[in-house]
């Protein structure tokens, strides 16, 4: 019964998602059974969409965990945006300092790396930079909260666009290969390459940049799920997030939990990076995120703040970002937008039925 | 240096702090109602968006901007139900809005044009009237600035929006109608917004683009808590924060230090730092309304 009133709202949001949704397609003159049919197929109609839908999915786990640890403590984390950026440029900065990155400019080789570092040393060196930069850039507004009570919400917002900004800046005047066209830095070092799942099960199609990132967030999931529920430390976090002053009756700190918090969400939110730095790219782009780190409110709402519905919700999220491009070219009339418009009437349903949930 | 002061900046400025100005004055009145604002962004678009369509269909450019208020209005009256009736959280509804009108936009516009993303170009004859290289639409926010600052602190209204985002209980004990007055607000907010949002499809450029505001929702709202939802300093604010810009625009690649660029990036990050700060208290206190961001509910 419980677990019933846990989904009934997420339900009911997808339900009037596809209702809404279905209805314009159908006033603009396309069959809406035929555009849901599409784009259900085009995630699950044959092993490779499944597996490319999984690595859509996979940034929008890290962040849907990254808010929902946020939510658990009582704070709203708009600015995992911000923060997988600057933790995806200090990703790929370790990985071409320590990664022997040689550049080429104007025919003449250029040593940009400190170091040649094995992959055992740099592939955890990488990771790990990108979750801690990812945490302190998360703990700032933690931190301002904590001392001076100026709003979060505000702060990540804030925090957003100067992250990005300077993370561009450093882009584009110091790790900018000379002459390329594109705002991106320098290619990490193979070193740095995390190993793609075609590698290892022959099922998956060697074109599908699926790699270890994937299963590393479904270990995340477990993790944060044992560590809210399980430890003592979570069970302190969630205790501020129930209700601060109750808590710190109890002899528990808002102000640590608040930073704490914070710091472990950016660190999840920098784990994108894992994925698109060290997986797929394999250098720091500019604009890379698909608002990835806007969509983890989506996701972290739509899953009930709970990991499993985490992962589920940033599957159905990954389904409709897939699906947009081949609505957009198997039918007539409809173009890929509709899939904002039906995340976007998710998030507002799901928002305005919090109220008749459980969990507030 | 000395040379980038000059009347063209200053026109400059006062063109890009238009639509901050129309965006803030009417986060000013949400707020003030103890209705957070972050779907100033997408409400700013849904004005965008009308007043290009329809000033491109019609040829007139007022009627453009009336619809454009029209519909952010409207848009408005929507996330004041979500916010208000089913007492949503109000910064993932405002984030919902502003996501809808990423997608809204671009779909209807492919539907009318064949073109995702931006409507057609506007005749230059079309666009909002300029006065003395002043748009209408700037005249017209220099006009709205003392009306808000007189209906804000001088109106029985006035007083009675503020007492809901202060006090909602009190006021509601004195006879004041708290949700038609939060209604109200958001319903203004909307309003403005969106006729910021239109001076930049109607008036600053001739066609609206997809995502054309760019984050000047946001600018806006960095504004209005730097001027602590005050109306005059407000605009004094968006002023600056414009200035910044047209600073940005005129700098680039023209000044050199050194012979390198100035980064811009760092120019264009001093809002967002300054109202970090002032947040956190360090340049005076910025206080929020009291009662913001918390939903009423009549207690029986």
């Amino acid at each position: 019964m419980k677990i019933f009133r846990e989904i009934l709202s997420p339900l009911i949001a997808v339900l009037a998602a596809f209702v809404l949704g279905g209805l314009v397609v159908f006033l603009i003159g396309d069959d809406p059974f035929e555009m849901i049919r599409i784009m259900f197929s085009s995630s699950f109609g044959s092993i490779k969409d499944f597996c490319t839908m999984l690595v859509y999915a996979t940034p929008l786990i890290f962040t849907g965990l990254a808010v929902m640890v946020a939510f658990r403590c009582g704070l709203l984390n708009i600015g995992a945006e911000g923060q997988l950026y600057v933790a995806a440029f200090a990703c790929a900065w370790v990985g071409i300092k320590f990664g022997g990155t040689v550049v080429n400019i104007a025919g003449k080789d250029e040593n940009w790396s400190w170091a040649s570092l094995p992959p055992v040393i740099l592939i955890p060196m990488c990771m790990l930079a990108a979750m801690i930069v990812g945490a302190l850039w998360a703990a700032i507004p933690g931190i301002l909260k904590a001392r001076f009570g100026s709003h979060e919400v505000i702060n990540t917002i804030m925090m957003n666009f100067i992250g990005i900004a300077l993370v561009s800046y450093f882009t584009q005047y110091h790790f900018k290969v000379a002459g390329d066209p594109n705002l991106e830095s320098a290619p990490i070092g193979a070193a740095a390459h995390i190993p793609r799942l075609s590698e290892y099960f022959s099922f998956i199609p060697p074109d599908v940049p699926l790699n270890m990132a994937f299963p590393l967030a479904l270990i995340m999931c477990a993790v944060i799920y044992v560590f809210l529920w399980r430890t003592k430390w979570g069970y302190e976090l969630r205790a501020v997030g129930e209700n601060p002053s109750a808590a710190e009756y109890g002899g528990i700190s808002p102000k640590r939990q608040i930073v704490t918090a914070m710091a472990i969400s950016g660190g999840l939110a920098g784990m994108v990076a894992i994925s698109e730095v060290m997986g797929i790219r394999y250098n720091y782009y500019d604009g890379f995120s698909g608002e990835w780190g806007f969509l983890g409110i989506a996701v972290a709402l739509l899953g009930r703040n709970h990991p499993v519905g985490v992962l589920l919700a940033a599957m159905f999220f990954a389904m409709l970002s897939r699906g947009g491009i081949t609505v957009d070219a198997l039918t007539p009339y409809v173009t890929k937008e509709i899939v904002e418009v039906l995340q976007a009437v998710v998030i507002l349903f799901v928002a305005s039925l919090q109220r008749y949930s459980l969990i507030k | 240096m000395l040379e980038l002061f000059s009347i063209a900046l200053i026109f400059s400025t006062i063109r890009l702090a238009t639509p901050l100005i129309f965006a803030a004055l009417g986060g000013m009145f949400s707020e003030r109602a103890g209705i957070i604002n972050i779907a100033l962004e997408g409400l700013m678009l849904s004005g965008a968006f009308t007043a290009a369509v329809v000033t491109y269909e019609t040829g007139n450019p007022f009627l453009g901007l009336l619809c454009g208020a029209i519909a952010g209005g409207v848009l408005a009256a929507a996330y004041a139900l979500m916010c208000i009736k089913f007492q949503a959280d109000q910064v993932v509804a405002g984030f919902g809005i502003n996501f809808l009108m990423l997608g809204v936009p671009a779909f209807i516009s492919g539907q009318l044009y064949d073109s995702t993303g931006s409507t057609p170009q506007i005749d230059k004859a079309h666009q909002l009237p300029e006065f003395f290289g002043l748009s209408v639409a700037s005249i017209l926010v220099f006009l709205l600035v003392p009306v808000c600052w007189y209906v804000l602190y001088r109106t029985p209204f006035g007083l009675r929006l503020r007492a809901v985002g202060e006090n909602p209980e009190a006021a509601d004990t004195a006879g004041v109608k708290v949700l038609r007055m939060r209604y109200t607000g958001v319903i203004l907010s909307g309003i403005l917004a969106a006729m910021g949002g239109a001076y930049l499809s109607i008036g600053q450029s001739s066609l609206f683009t997809r995502n054309m505001t760019a984050g000047r929702g946001f600018i806006a709202l960095a504004a209005l808590i730097f001027a602590k939802w005050r109306p005059v300093p407000t605009l004094l604010t968006c002023l600056f924060f414009g200035f910044m810009e047209a600073i940005t625009i005129q700098i680039q690649g023209v000044i050199k230090i050194n012979g390198e660029d100035i980064p811009v990036q760092f120019i264009q990050i001093i809002p967002y730092v300054l109202t970090i700060i002032v947040l956190a208290g360090f340049i005076g206190s910025s206080r929020a309304p009291k009662a913001l961001g918390i939903p009423y509910q009549k207690k029986r």
